[in-house]
């Protein structure tokens, strides 16, 4: 507990291997986690959140590294959160977002950090959240968290974020594709990357069509990029910059920060129950009454009785 | 869910772009339950920070031929991550081999097993005991 506290002070004071030794901790998800959230929540709320999402091989690190040197002339440094799936078999990860995004050319204004799922689902990592107010309240200014490469449900992203940046390419799905419910309206901008790409003016078309009919957004920027050689991406960065604005003026940016508090709460609360049943499951008792639950000499409900009896000891 | 998986940074130094052994590599890791962050081709100073930042356990450098730029990786990362074990293979000569070990760096020169790298990162970083 000491040393975590030490770590803390460490990290707040701008100490680098503190901050990074700091994220394995809260990857790590110990006992230290909850005395580590208490002491971020006064101290963040200033960085601005950005999430990336998109399915796999979009040009997500692509472009992040191009949106990089866009960040640092804005607002000085800016933080990369890069997440890569878990392997559900060996639990082994391979994280290879760095291939496209060189930390060394940054230099010290810039902390890439990958993290791999972990067996959570949803796009993130379990310990993302706590990540980004970490960065936060080291007051980095800018995260822009990279998402798995997802298909259309892992969304987790929007509940994160201030402003969720779609990558898609030309050709991504079709009119129906596009009317699915998911990614198009997680997207605050959207950017169709690799557009040198046949297909990327009836995309810009289908994209519009579909995110027109939402109504409870206004309509997003829809901007055309190809990462490789940096064509769009100045622009797309003032797209980003611009919604974020909007957030500010509208009132929305403290909406979206009191779900997100609220998100996270409830996620803390969830991972000490599910700790709580993992006990009460780990005991005879409850080990009995499975047995006997299966083969229905116990009904369900009683078993659940004797469960939550058993967490709320 | 083991929540003490261990991470090893993957580099590769020097010029040439020889991707296959060190992808073989990781992906033994990654199936051995590490979670190997994959840097491609990489100078000092991308390794050095990714050694940093990344918090890892252990550090996996493919050489690729020039043993100068090696030690100056090795020694750049000894100097911000003195804790950190390293480990090398690649085209690796003899002569450049005895050096390697001199810093304490453990080698698997080409013909090496992938069963002994997993276990070398086992016990480098402390999941198993010998």
């Amino acid at each position: 507990m000491h040393d975590i506290q030490q770590l803390i002070s460490a990290a707040l004071d701008g100490k680098r291997a503190a901050l990074a030794r700091l994220l394995s901790v809260i990857e790590r998800a110990d006992q230290n986690l909850l005395a580590i959230e208490s002491q971020l929540t006064p101290l963040v709320g200033e960085a601005f959140v950005i999430g990336i999402t998109g399915p796999p091989g979009a040009g997500k690190s692509t472009l992040i590294n191009r949106l990089v040197p866009h960040a640092l002339e804005s607002f000085g440094q800016a933080a990369v959160l890069a997440i890569d799936p878990s392997s559900p078999f060996s639990q082994g990860a391979l994280l290879g977002d760095r291939v496209r995004m060189r930390g060394g050319e940054f230099g010290e204004q810039v902390f890439i950090r990958s993290m791999a799922s972990r067996g959570e689902e949803g796009g993130l990592a379990r310990a993302t959240s706590t990540a980004v107010r970490l960065f936060d309240a080291c007051k980095w200014p800018v995260v822009i968290i990279e998402t798995l490469g997802i298909g259309q449900v892992e969304l987790d992203i929007m509940n994160l974020a201030d402003t969720v940046l779609v990558v898609l390419n030309p050709g991504w799905g079709d009119e129906i594709q596009a009317n699915k419910a998911g990614l198009t309206e997680a997207g605050d901008v959207f950017a169709i990357n690799k557009a040198d790409k046949p297909g990327a003016a009836q995309t810009h078309k289908d994209l519009m069509d579909s995110v027109s009919l939402i109504s409870s957004k206004s309509m997003p920027d829809i901007m055309e990029t190809i990462a490789t050689t940096d064509k769009g991406v100045l622009e797309l960065w003032q797209a980003i910059t611009a919604h974020h604005a909007r957030l500010i003026s509208s009132g929305e940016l403290g909406e979206r920060r009191h779900n997100r508090q609220r998100g996270l709460i409830r996620r803390i609360i969830s991972d000490q129950i599910n700790r709580l049943m993992d006990d009460a499951f780990n005991t005879e008792e409850v080990a009995m009454l499975l047995e006997k639950s299966t083969v229905g000499e116990v009904d369900i409900q009683n078993t659940l009785h004797r469960v939550l009896a058993l967490m709320n000891r | 869910m083991d929540h003490s998986q261990k991470r090893i940074l993957m580099a590769k130094t020097g010029l040439d772009g020889h991707w296959r052994g060190p992808t073989i590599v990781a992906r033994a890791l990654r199936d051995a339950g590490f979670e190997v962050i994959m840097i491609g081709m990489a100078n000092t100073d991308d390794i050095v920070r990714a050694a940093v930042d990344e918090d890892v356990d252990l550090v996996g450098l493919n050489i690729g031929g020039h043993i100068n730029v090696a030690l100056r990786a090795v020694n750049s990362v000894r100097e911000a991550r003195p804790d950190v074990p390293i480990f090398a293979g690649g085209t690796v000569p003899p002569h450049a081999k005895k050096q390697l070990e001199a810093l304490d760096v453990e080698v698997f020169p080409p013909g090496s097993q992938l069963v002994d790298i997993v276990a070398a990162a086992d016990r480098l970083t402390g999941r198993s005991a010998d």
